[in-house]
């Protein structure tokens, strides 16, 4: 299973010209609002109709402008979820939810009762979306479009209608989703604590172009991309391992270059976790710090210095197999006198857990 | 209402056919019309628009006049519907739906083209990925949501029939049990001493008859917009 896009487009100034793959698993496009990001969901769903190029769904033709192959959108099989929920107000929720089977007269091997209890919308099937709120109308919308048995899920910045708690609520079952194998997933966002808790793979796009593409903790830790993603939200993802709860409430995780301890996590020993820390969480010490209250420090190995405009430096740092990212002043980096190559202590200030298994292959 | 002759009662009999008709078999095209003019853009349809309007503006003696020189036996239309499929519709009751439902098309249109405009196509497109064709989107999606639209406009154009007077009177005459209509009745009536009693009786059916429309689609308005708005 996978997705084969290489379209160009023009929309008045905008110039569309992208190109990548999604392999299985859950395929992050990120950019910035006005990136192109919808209107190359748009293209694969075939609500957008691009000047030139192809698209190929696992070896389905579905847009072919040489050969004049333009599949119609009720014929494509992608399960689109919208930025808004976009359920039919006259139907009820089991109504919306069967609306693909309606149509189609096709009984595919879906379940409405599981897919419900997948979704936890089992004690809504009988309302109308009127009286669903914002979360809960999505989670129909995405339970509507598994139920319409797509070859690929597309989902475009599904969550960002949403407040804080309803993206909270919904993105276990996103997560639920991505590790019940099998269906691919193109997922839009311009969030990256979203791109780091769900991204198998990343394809990162500006001004209608892809910048890069690869796996997640390859690019988020790319000192090269750090100005596309942003100076503030900018930081490493690298996979951990549960190894034992302390009884002072500590959890203590296996990374590849050493230990860290965080506030106890929910998870049992083994359990693997991704951990994503901020670049501007980052200090860098010479020498073992002694006599401060961080508990995660980790010894590593300047891999790059880059230099930008601004009195920043991105400092990549391999630790173990992994890369960190860390973001310190140009003032701190000569005063310390780092190089590619120094060893020296990555200082962590704060780590963020996503608490569920990487899942798939990636 | 005991003071009604049967001539009268007629008279209600053929505009509550008329006028049910005259709606009935105006509703599919005005439905068409109503959606091409709210999404289509195509060459003349400013001319469609104009044309559907015409008779609103229009003295309705002179529509009733210019369906006359169509639909005249001697008319281009008239003489080829006769000649074909043998059909008369100047001084027919058919003639009169015909004028009825022409006069109405305007209202009626109006209120299901505001509906089409209010539906957001994003849930249209949302449909067709879900693999509804574009006929099922309509049918599944589209026209559930336009009803109240249609209704709305169902119940306008009906009581636009019921009180036509102008036109029908111009094309199909006063032929009592023919075309005699509810208003071109009431006329008639004031038309000769002694038949006030029998106009104000019309009056009073032509108001009732107008309130139960009305009440009706209130109370069917109502609900289909509680099912549309999803509550």
């Amino acid at each position: 299973m996978s997705l084969e896009v290489a379209i160009r487009h023009r929309l008045g100034d905008f110039a569309l010209d992208v190109d990548f793959d999604a392999p299985a698993g859950v395929t992050v496009l990120f950019g910035r609002s006005g990136s192109g990001k919808t209107s190359v969901v748009n293209a694969i769903a075939g609500l957008l109709r691009p000047d030139a190029g192809r698209i190929c769904l696992s070896g389905r033709t579905l847009f072919d402008e040489a050969q004049g192959i333009d599949v119609p959108v009720h014929r494509r099989r992608t399960g689109y979820v919208f930025q808004e929920h976009r359920l039919f107000p006259h139907l009820t929720v089991r109504e919306n939810l069967l609306y693909s089977r309606r149509v189609t007269r096709q009984r595919g091997p879906g379940d409405l009762v599981e897919t419900a209890r997948l979704l936890g919308i089992e004690a809504l099937l009988d309302r109308r979306p009127g009286a669903l709120s914002g979360g809960e109308a999505q989670r129909v919308a995405i339970g509507r479009a598994l139920l319409s048995e797509p070859d690929i899920l597309l989902m475009d910045e599904p969550l960002a209608a949403l407040d804080e708690a309803r993206k909270a609520e919904i993105l276990p079952y996103l997560e639920r989703l991505r590790d019940r194998a099998g269906l691919p997933i193109l997922y839009v966002s311009h969030n990256l604590a979203e791109v780091a808790r769900l991204a198998n793979h990343l394809v990162l796009m500006e001004a209608g172009r892809v910048m890069q593409a690869g796996p997640p903790g390859d690019l988020l830790s790319d000192p090269a991309l750090v100005n596309i993603l942003g100076l503030r939200e900018a930081g490493a993802v690298i996979p951990a391992r549960v190894t034992s709860h302390a009884e002072d409430g500590v959890t203590e995780l296996a990374v590849s270059g050493g230990r860290l301890f965080l506030p106890r996590i929910e998870a049992a020993p083994g359990t693997a976790l991704r951990v994503r820390i901020l670049a501007q969480d980052v200090m860098i010490a010479t020498e073992p710090p002694r006599g401060i209250s961080a508990l995660n420090v980790l010894p590593v190995e300047i891999a790059s210095l880059r230099y930008g405009g601004g009195p920043g430096v991105t400092a990549q740092l391999r630790s173990g197999g992994d890369m960190l990212l860390a973001r310190v002043t140009r003032r701190s980096a000569e005063a310390l006198n780092l190089a590619e190559g120094t060893r020296c202590y990555a200082v962590l200030k704060s780590v963020a857990v996503a608490p569920t298994d990487i899942g798939g292959p990636g | 209402m005991t003071g009604l002759g049967p001539e009268a009662w007629d008279a209600v009999r053929l505009s509550l056919q008329v006028s049910l008709v005259a709606t009935m078999a105006s509703l599919p095209l005005g439905i068409l019309v109503a959606w091409a003019l709210a999404r289509k853009s195509f060459p003349g349809r400013q001319v469609l628009n104009a044309a559907v309007h015409l008779p609103l503006i229009l003295p309705p003696v002179v529509t009733g006049y210019l369906l006359l020189v169509a639909f005249g036996r001697q008319g281009p239309l008239g003489a080829m519907l006769y000649e074909t499929f043998g059909i008369t519709l100047a001084f027919r009751w058919t003639g009169a739906a015909l004028a009825a439902g022409i006069m109405a098309f305007p209202l009626m249109v109006r209120a299901i083209r505001l509906a089409f405009e209010a539906v957001d196509p994003r849930l249209e497109s949302a449909a067709g990925t879900l693999g509804a064709s574009k006929l099922q989107v309509f049918t599944t999606v589209t026209l559930p949501l336009v009803a109240p639209g249609v209704i709305a406009g169902s119940i306008l154009a009906f009581a636009k029939a019921m009180g036509e007077f102008g036109a029908t009177i111009t094309f199909v005459s006063n032929i009592p049990g023919e075309t005699q209509t509810i208003p071109s009745a009431i006329y008639a009536f004031l038309q000769v001493p002694g038949g006030e009693n029998a106009a104000l009786t019309l009056v009073a059916i032509s108001v009732g008859i107008a309130l139960a429309a009305l009440a009706l689609s209130e109370w069917v308005g109502a609900r289909v917009a509680t099912r549309i708005r999803g509550a």
